[in-house]
């Protein structure tokens, strides 16, 4: 069976289960509103992540059909062309090449010599970078098995954490989670309405100081008040900051050492949210922000402009973090879990029509 | 460290091709690969470093490079050139409409510093221009996005026009420009909502205020960490939109900033100003000369030693590399240095601009506090003639007075004694060592630190 064919079942058979799990779930609860809620839900997420990723797969598969159409025989010239598809999804240097050498190696070994069934191997060679030696299952949020668990947001200026952190908790409400947000960005303006504003369209209580004030302070006053409220789920926004101020990054560890020591095994997960459109440079944030909190996952936002989103490959290669969700619009039900094969599979639809015809 | 400068890279090079008399077509081949690596890992978009390899593969193979003795600089060379070129002049001027206000609208993607760059902007018209903005909070979809602006407009004390989130941004463009009129503000600076250069529903808002405001500027704020995909962003905007200058924000990070080559390249609009800190007084022009130099990791050496050969008096520098070397260096010289390095700039602005700084391991973290400086200058001021030749015969009671007479501690003065000998013995021995190995450094130019 072929490579693309094993990915659409794979995906498939995982829809299949969610929907069991969904149909379990609603036995339990027969409110109406939150069944209506879920069959939207089930709108199936490879569906998603298709119409989500529309822009990217059309032009990378796109240039990768032109590619095989151009180059009948795999030669230096295939994959330098190939190399420059990979380098404009931001997949990054270093990664490209490294997959590069793979694929040479591949078509050796295989004997490869028309570039139509190069295809395949390209995009089995992705979702292998992607899981590497682990087992290809989803990333799922970590939480406490009972009590608070604490969810540590982090980030640049302007990628879209208190965004996410809204999408998050309504998320979390869904499942039935108590959540309380922290308004943790004490700096820039209007950050802390923004967060309020989140808190009251998902109905979770927002815990806040005055602008200004000391942010360890707020998510020190956070934790009493969520462990007083027996809520089970955190939410610590944190206000943006580049990775290169030393200070700023201080600061953010002082945050972290505050949960740690409030809450033992706190922070439960420490999320690094990335904007899909940026470049090499989200690499640095990763490793920057890693050494001052230990960051636990990815969440990638803007996914649903023409950005590719191909440094999530890269960080995975270089840094073994994986992405555990992704933003693929403005609603707040557009936070998607992240799965590297529909997230292959939305990059390669088309090529499988093309594959069946 | 995934990020190495073009130097770096072309010294790889080089240095397999060091010991052949002639350079061949297949090292100019190579050479280009590595400056094609360097711009796609700063983001410059593969299809602009097509062309402009296209263009430094011409010139690289003109007889003068190859021929000389340092084809690695020459390359470096004909790079940057070819750069800046590309980046164009620096332009900072804002239009002034002849009937005022002059209405200015940032657009821009969710997330890249529109509303910080609105209040910005409206800081450095008043502050540099002498002008009386109004700033027009046009984002009704963000959640607090009007409350930010307001924040910002009561920190600078100026006045926000808002209307709330029921109102269409049409429509408070239009009356903030009424507004505008009946109150004096000579500047009308339109803050509108991020959106996707792809959303066709939100880009016909942008069009519909075009046409009904009529402003006489409209930047594009994008994000300096952006990747390949700046390209399209900046193209649609511009398409849809003419825009008519480019805003770099979020600069002050250590992104290479690849996306400001691929803007230039793509929209043929100037990039007026960069975002370099969160506050308000963080807006600077634009300068593509120093752009192209950090695009190639290259550090601003050019400026550095421009900045350097200003300041530094030739003959001073000889003496004092005299006095370097037979170890007659008294803290007179070191407070004549300091004050010569000063005169440069900025410390850590100064740092920024040595290529290889940020990998060096002291360096990396080092928070420049130029204040340390002053101490460092009111102790050895407040020492006598002979205590600054000899700091040897400066004794307990010697330092309790020069400690009041600074205003500092005398634990402060025992520090920089001791970091004084050090330096001391630090020379000693590097003066030792430059005999043995020749002249090495910035071409026999001797930086004075």
């Amino acid at each position: 069976m072929s490579f693309l064919k094993k990915l659409k079942e794979k995906i498939t058979k995982k829809e299949e289960k969610e929907q069991v799990m969904t149909v379990e779930t609603n036995d339990e609860v027969s409110d109406a509103e939150v069944e209506q809620d879920q069959a939207k839900e089930r709108e199936s997420i490879a569906d998603k992540f298709i119409s989500g990723l529309s822009k990217t797969r059309d032009s990378f598969a796109e240039k990768l059909n032109d590619l095989v159409a151009q180059y009948r025989t795999v030669d230096e010239d295939f994959f330098e062309e190939l190399e420059e598809i990979l380098i404009t999804a931001d997949v990054g240097v270093n990664t490209v090449m490294e997959l590069i050498d793979e694929l040479k190696m591949e078509v050796k070994r295989r004997n490869i010599k028309d570039s139509s069934e190069m295809k395949e191997v390209i995009s089995e060679k992705l979702v292998e970078i992607y899981y590497g030696d682990d087992t290809e299952e989803m990333e799922e949020l970590q939480l406490a098995e009972e009590g608070l668990s604490v969810i540590l947001i982090v980030g640049v200026n302007g990628v879209g954490k208190t965004t996410t952190i809204g999408k998050l908790a309504k998320r979390l409400k869904d499942q039935g989670k108590n959540v309380v947000l922290a308004a943790g960005d004490t700096f820039r303006a209007g950050a802390i309405d923004q967060l309020e504003v989140w808190g009251e369209r998902v109905n979770a209580s927002v815990i806040k100081h005055s602008e200004g004030s000391d942010p360890a302070a707020v998510i020190y006053d956070a934790i009493q008040s969520a462990k007083s409220k027996g809520a089970d789920v955190l939410l610590c926004d944190t206000a943006g900051r580049l990775q290169n101020k030393v200070n700023l990054m201080n600061e953010l560890a002082k945050v972290k050492r505050i949960i740690e020591r409030e809450v033992p095994g706190a922070p439960h997960e420490t999320l690094l949210v990335l904007d899909a459109t940026t470049g090499q440079n989200a690499l640095s944030q990763a490793k920057t922000f890693s050494q001052s909190t230990d960051v636990s996952g990815i969440v990638l936002t803007k996914l649903d402009g023409t950005a590719k989103g191909g440094i999530v490959m890269a960080i995975r290669n270089e840094m073994d973090i994986p992405v555990k969700f992704v933003g693929l619009g403005e609603k707040v039900t557009d936070l998607q879990s992240f799965d590297a094969h529909a997230f292959v599979y939305g990059l390669f639809a088309n090529m499988l029509e093309e594959t069946e015809q | 460290m995934a990020f190495e400068g073009l130097a770096d890279r072309l010294q790889h090079t080089f240095q397999k091709i060091k010991g052949k008399g002639k350079v061949t077509e297949a090292d100019v081949k190579e050479m280009t690969r590595e400056v094609r690596l360097a711009l796609l890992e700063a983001d410059v978009n593969f299809k602009v470093v097509k062309d402009f390899i296209k263009r430094v593969k011409e010139r690289a193979v003109d007889q003068e490079v190859m021929a000389s003795l340092t084809p690695g600089q020459q390359v470096i060379k004909v790079v940057k050139e070819e750069l800046t070129d590309l980046m164009g002049g620096e332009q900072s001027k804002i239009a002034v409409a002849n009937r005022p206000p002059t209405v200015i609208m940032m657009v821009g993607l969710q997330g890249a510093g529109k509303t910080t760059t609105t209040g910005k902007l409206a800081n450095h018209l008043r502050k540099k221009h002498n002008r009386n903005p109004l700033l027009v909070a046009a984002d009704v979809y963000r959640p607090a996005a009007i409350n930010q602006l307001e924040t910002l407009g009561n920190q600078l004390d100026m006045p926000v026009f808002s209307k709330g989130t029921e109102a269409s941004p049409v429509d408070i463009a239009n009356e903030a420009i009424a507004h505008a009129k009946d109150n004096h503000n000579d500047y009308v600076i339109i803050d509108t909502a991020g959106r996707l250069h792809v959303d066709e529903h939100l880009m016909d808002e942008l069009k519909q205020i075009r046409t009904n405001v009529q402003p006489d500027e409209i930047f594009l704020v994008v994000d300096a960490m952006t990747g390949q995909d700046a390209v399209n962003v900046a193209e649609s905007f511009n398409d849809q939109l003419d825009v008519t200058g480019v805003v770099l924000t979020k600069l002050d990070g250590d992104t290479r900033g690849g996306a400001a080559l691929s803007i230039k390249a793509v929209t043929d609009k100037p990039i007026k100003f960069a975002g370099m800190g969160e506050k308000l007084d963080q807006l600077e022009p634009f300068h593509p000369d120093r752009m192209a130099s950090r695009i190639l990791g290259m550090g601003d050496v050019l400026s550095l030693i421009e900045k350097a050969q200003n300041e530094v008096d030739e003959d001073q520098a000889k003496q004092l590399e005299q006095k370097m070397r037979d170890a007659s260096f008294t803290l007179d010289d070191f407070l004549d240095q300091m004050g010569q390095v000063r005169n440069m700039g900025p410390l850590d602005e100064l740092l920024g601009m040595i290529p290889g700084a940020d990998k060096m391991k002291g360096l990396k973290n080092v928070q420049v506090d130029e204040k340390q400086l002053n101490h460092v200058e009111a102790i050895i001021k407040s020492m006598t003639k002979q205590e600054r030749e000899d700091p040897g015969i400066i004794n307990a009671s010697r330092k309790k007075r020069i400690a009041k007479g600074s205003g500092r501690n005398v634990s402060e003065v025992n520090r920089l004694l001791k970091q004084f000998t050090d330096m001391k013995k630090m020379m000693k021995q590097m003066t030792n060592q430059k005999g043995k190995k020749g002249k090495g450094g910035f071409g026999g130019f001797k930086l004075p630190f």
